[in-house]
């Protein structure tokens, strides 16, 4: 009795007694967030917590009063009532009220996160197994995200990073001061795209748009990571969001750099490259793009994810692999490629794949054979 | 249900039976009801128009058109998982005033050595806008072909029904193209 | 509250020779108290299962990064230990409980339906065996969650999505049958004097979760059949591709779903109605209301179902909706905890076992509860949805709820089945056992899911890693504890102190008028009730 009595007033009191908002940094509590709205949320989770908590303490403090109070070993003798109306009345319309008070504030603040107009940037976010795509639409610039983490440290070869798990190769930019709008769909199944500190969660759903809104205030530059909240297959727990937000300024450059890094790509795949220097690049890109599926030593999954090392393909037919890394296998989870990546990505990491562990077959694929294979 | 003797006596032997059948016949009435919210949630969804989904094809009628606001109509494209066709919006956006009829054009290509079946799926944002969307010919209301090569323009032709909120300022249209050759007709 | 004159049925008066021997006496069975044996140990043969399919899960989570299985094994593991538990273990239970004891609550000789009765159980075994051998296929088990959304079960399934379907046909089946026989067995075997209102509260509670059955298990069927024709027969429910929607199989799923989590509940209310009221020497507080109060329930879980698609992208009436129909369910849930509470005070209360475990559903469940109200609050939802608070919030109502309803169940009637009480110190080690384990386990989740944890991931990053390692910790606690109850269980059957057959001092009801243990036959001349 005395445990249970203490364990319950102990975490009264260190709810009542404890800042809710240092609870979060104690990694106890919900984020407030940077945006109004993930605020007003927060307001509305700590409102309902402490009315659930102080019923709880009225109703466990009875109950409680009767365990000690109320025994056979102390003699207590029971009593007979056991019904009174004016009581059903009464604990049926007081809840009944707060229940009313509570939806008041919450009605209020989903209509708030459903008015998406009005909005100055517009981005689509396409979920795809297991990564996410983003659009930024009349702007000419789309990329895909990875997760960077590599897999010697999830498989606990080497020590794990700080931001493990929850780094990406390009962040999704958006810029403070303006409302940003969120288009989300899936390529697959269902996914969900979140990031608790601006409190923006919607699914992923193949054939539907789903849309959501945040405005980051200006003062609330920074990095906040997020991840896929709807199990979508065997790496849902690996395709997270890095939201970058910068300034309106720092926005326009970047949304500059993407558009010259697409021409400077398209004409660097004009250019000539060494062996050397695609094996390097296709390292780097087989680790991010590749390695969740086919293995860091090529070794694939079972019968679920084809071994590249030793493979006929990677051996002996490089038209096929080309195309299969291009075009995808329709009826697998092997995508196409050709949007995601490069021309000089993809024939870096294929000409990586024929050489590879112990693959040497010594041949090179060139940015241009890429280009020209996509006619 | 009455409750003072309810055991069944020689007379009424076949009282639990009766209660059973109806119990049967309920569960099979569930099972049946469940169905039947496939077509009763399509029905739900085209007479309100909410979920973003867009109705079939209307008749075209002249009718007034509201000059005193714009109304911006982005277009966008994805292909699911396993639909290699090129698709694209030829025009990422307009600019059109409510009851006005506008032409846009979308372009599909099939890359592969074989003839295939396109379905696209519409979706409209915000998803109060969709039942103010009025199409009299999309590409979206039927399955479309194209042979091993083949790419062609696909027309859209829609308007905004006058009566869209006045706080609507921006309707995105979606399209997206899935492989229906499984269920081609 | 009954009344009854004893009428003592200690010996079969026509001329049978008592249960048959051997195994087939198990396999031919139509007598409730041997199916309610067998469901039993049925459910704990699942519950046990399932718990080792936790513990996987939850030794995988002991630290960041992948030990000891793969991330498409995990999600196996995921996904069977839902099924299993749902289905397998909570529901099992409850219906082992509703046989053994509401024929003998109400006065009936047996079900109304003893044959279907046996066919309800024997489908079982073989649904759970099919669905378990997918584990040893190379497909693998099931692996996209026990809510198993399209395109995900459909499109993107392994092989065994078939037997999956198969499997749960078979179970709905049961779960058809069983309830039909409880409706049909309530209406129509009262003893005389039995009014609808006199009637225990666990017969209540019971009778209205069997047409909740009735009405939402033929729903899944449905659904699951929607599957099997998008998989196998062209056609497209949920593929838009050929114009389905992989939302309607969100609706129509938790129309089913929603529903089904009040079935997994309603019973424990009615045991602990029941426990409460024995063990405080006083009647339950406000019998007509609790009845009320489980209607409304009942009516209100087909009108809230989409509070699990708060983020799918409803439209805002919707949305709105759903919010307040929620919310309004928690009023009549409140009123059955303070009627408990009510109950309670101003009594004489002990604490044996059953009272211990009833005590702890009192208090965790509402703790359940109050999760379940902020979950409600549709704005907080996208915070909350698909995380661990979720997690966190399901596992107080099921675990420290029904699961501890079902096993203070178990205590309570364990003399009166056995004929011998169990050992009362080892029951309580048990409880304490599993009310530390319990909590340890899954207090730290409601923590980990508001920090922004999601569910049904291999793995997490750093700042997860602390209270994933103490829910870890607490899940062996628990898991080992019930080897206790196990022991236990069978200790008791074996021998121990002889029963009466009132077993507590403060029981009262028509099952604690006959001989401990409970004779194989009973109540063939049906008692009088005041």
């Amino acid at each position: 009795m005395f445990f249970r009595t203490w364990q319950l007033l102990s975490s009264v009191v260190l709810g009542l007694v404890s800042a809710p908002a240092a609870m979060a940094d104690w990694g106890l509590n919900m984020p407030q967030g940077i945006t109004e709205v993930s605020q007003s949320i927060y307001e509305l989770h700590m409102l309902i917590f402490w009315i659930c908590v102080w019923i709880g303490v009225v109703v466990f403090g009875v109950m409680f009063y009767s365990i000690f109070k109320h025994r056979k070993s102390k003699g207590a003798v029971a009593s007979k009532f056991h019904e009174s109306l004016g009581l059903e009345l009464l604990w049926t319309a007081v809840p009944t009220v707060i229940l009313i008070a509570m939806a008041v504030p919450a009605t209020s603040v989903l209509i708030q996160m459903y008015d998406t107009t009005n909005s100055d940037v517009d981005i689509k976010v396409t979920g795809h197994q297991w990564k996410w795509q983003y659009d930024y639409l009349g702007e000419d610039v789309g990329f895909f995200s990875n997760l960077t983490t590599t897999d010697d440290e999830i498989y606990n070869r080497t020590e794990k990073g700080e931001n493990y798990l929850e780094e990406v190769d390009y962040n999704v930019v958006v810029p403070t001061g303006q409302k940003v709008r969120f288009l989300i769909t899936s390529n697959d199944v269902i996914h969900a795209w979140w990031v608790p500190e601006i409190a923006v969660k919607k699914d992923a759903i193949p054939g539907y748009i789903n849309e959501s809104w945040a405005f980051i205030p200006e003062g609330q530059e920074g990095i906040y990571r997020g991840k896929c909240a709807e199990l979508c297959g065997v790496n849902h727990g690996f395709m997270p969001i890095v939201l970058e937000a910068v300034t309106g300024d720092e926005y326009q450059v970047w949304l500059e750099e993407q558009r010259a890094g697409k021409i400077a790509e398209a004409a660097l795949a004009q250019g000539d490259f060494t062996f050397d220097e695609l094996m390097v690049e296709g390292a780097e890109v087989y680790a991010r793009s590749c390695a969740g599926c086919h293995g860091t030593e090529g070794q694939g999954l079972g019968s679920v994810f084809p071994a590249l090392a030793g493979s006929e393909m990677a051996l002996n037919d490089m038209a096929g692999h080309i195309d299969i890394v291009l075009n995808g296998k329709p009826g697998s989870a092997m995508q196409s490629f050709s949007a995601q990546l490069s021309d000089v990505e993809i024939a870096a990491v294929i000409t990586f794949e024929r050489n590879a562990w112990g693959n040497d077959t010594g041949e090179m694929v060139t940015p241009k054979m890429i280009i020209d294979a996509k006619k | 249900m009455n409750s003072n003797s309810p055991l069944p006596d020689e007379n009424s032997g076949h009282k639990p039976n009766n209660t059973a059948l109806k119990l049967v016949i309920a569960a099979v009435a569930m099972f049946g009801f469940g169905f039947a919210l496939v077509p009763l949630y399509d029905i739900f969804c085209e007479i309100t128009g909410i979920n973003g989904k867009t109705g079939g094809p209307v008749e075209r009628v002249e009718q007034w058109v509201d000059t005193s606001r714009t109304i911006t109509v982005q277009f966008i494209t994805t292909n699911n998982a396993g639909m290699p066709w090129e698709f694209e919006a030829l025009q990422e956006e307009v600019e059109m005033h409510p009851g006005a009829w506008t032409q846009v054009e979308f372009w599909a290509l099939n890359p592969t050595a074989n003839d295939m079946v396109g379905q696209a799926v519409p979706s409209v944002s915000p998803s109060e806008a969709a039942e103010y969307v009025q199409k009299t010919e999309c590409f979206c209301f039927d399955q479309q072909t194209l042979k091993a090569g083949e790419g062609r323009k696909m027309p859209l032709i829609f308007s905004l029904d006058p009566k869209l909120p006045s706080h609507v300022k921006k309707v995105t249209m979606s399209y997206t193209l899935f492989d229906a050759g499984a269920f081609a007709k | 509250m009954t009344t009854a004159t004893a009428s003592h049925d200690d010996h079969d008066d026509h001329g049978h020779h008592g249960p048959a021997k051997g195994i087939m006496r198990w396999v031919l069975t139509t007598n409730h108290k041997d199916i309610g044996t067998m469901y039993l140990w049925f459910a704990f043969a699942m519950l046990l299962t399932g718990g080792v399919m936790a513990l996987i899960v939850r030794a995988e989570l002991f630290q960041p990064g992948m030990q000891l299985i793969r991330p498409e094994f995990y999600n196996q593991m995921t996904t069977m230990h839902g099924l299993i538990m749902v289905f397998g273990a909570i529901m099992p239970a409850f219906v082992g409980l509703a046989n053994w004891m509401v024929p003998l609550m109400i006065g009936a000789p047996d079900m109304a339906l003893p044959r279907m009765n046996n066919w309800s159980f024997w489908i079982l075994p073989f649904a759970f065996g099919m669905l378990l051998f997918t584990l040893f296929t190379e497909a693998g088990a099931p692996n996209f969650g026990w809510t198993f959304y399209a395109p995900l079960s459909t499109t993107y399934a392994p092989s065994s999505v078939t037997y999956f379907i198969f499997g749960v046909h078979m179970m709905g089946i049961s779960s058809i049958m069983g309830a039909i026989n409880i409706i049909v067995t309530i209406l129509n075997l009262r003893a005389p004097g039995m009014t609808l209102m006199k009637m225990p509260l666990f017969v209540w509670t019971w009778f209205i979760t069997a047409y909740l059955l009735v009405a939402v298990m033929p729903v899944l069927a449905g659904v699951v059949t929607m599957m099997l024709m998008d998989i196998h027969y062209g056609t497209a429910f949920f593929d838009a591709a050929g114009g389905g929607d992989p939302v309607l199989f969100q609706h129509v799923f938790w129309f089913f779903g929603h529903p089904e989590v009040y079935i997994m509940i309603l019973p424990a209310f009615g045991i602990v109605s029941q426990i409460i009221p024995t063990f405080a020497r006083k009647p339950l507080f406000g019998y007509a209301s609790m009845v009320y109060a489980t209607s409304s329930i009942a009516f209100l879980s087909f009108i809230v179902w989409a509070h699990h698609m708060f983020t799918v992208g409803l439209p805002l009436q919707t949305e709105l909706f759903f919010m307040y129909a929620t919310m309004l369910i928690a009023i009549p849930t409140g009123v059955k905890v303070f009627n408990w509470v009510s109950t309670m005070f101003r009594v004489s209360m002990t604490f044996e076992t059953p009272m211990l475990f009833a005590l702890a559903f009192v208090v965790l469940f509402t703790i359940g509860g109050f999760s379940g109200l902020m979950l409600a609050i549709a704005p907080a939802d996208f915070q909350y949805h698909d995380t661990y608070f979720v997690v966190a919030h399901f596992h107080y109502v099921l675990v420290p709820g029904a699961l501890f309803g079902i096993i203070a169940g178990v205590y309570y009637w364990l003399p009166k089945w056995t004929g011998h009480y169990y050992n009362e110190n080892l029951g309580k080690f048990h409880f304490w056992m599993s009310f530390i384990g319990v909590n340890i386990t899954f207090f730290p989740m409601h923590f980990v899911g508001l920090a922004g944890m999601p569910r049904r991931i291999p793995d997490y990053a750093l700042q997860f890693a602390d209270f994933n390692a103490i829910a870890t910790v607490g899940a062996f606690i628990f898991g080992f504890s019930q080897l206790i109850f196990l022991f236990l269980l069978i200790k008791t059957i074996r021998g121990g102190e002889k029963a009466t057959d009132q077993v507590w001092e403060g029981a009262e009801g028509l099952e604690w008028t006959i001989p401990s243990p409970a004779p194989y036959h009973t109540f063939a001349e049906p008692p009088h009730v005041k």
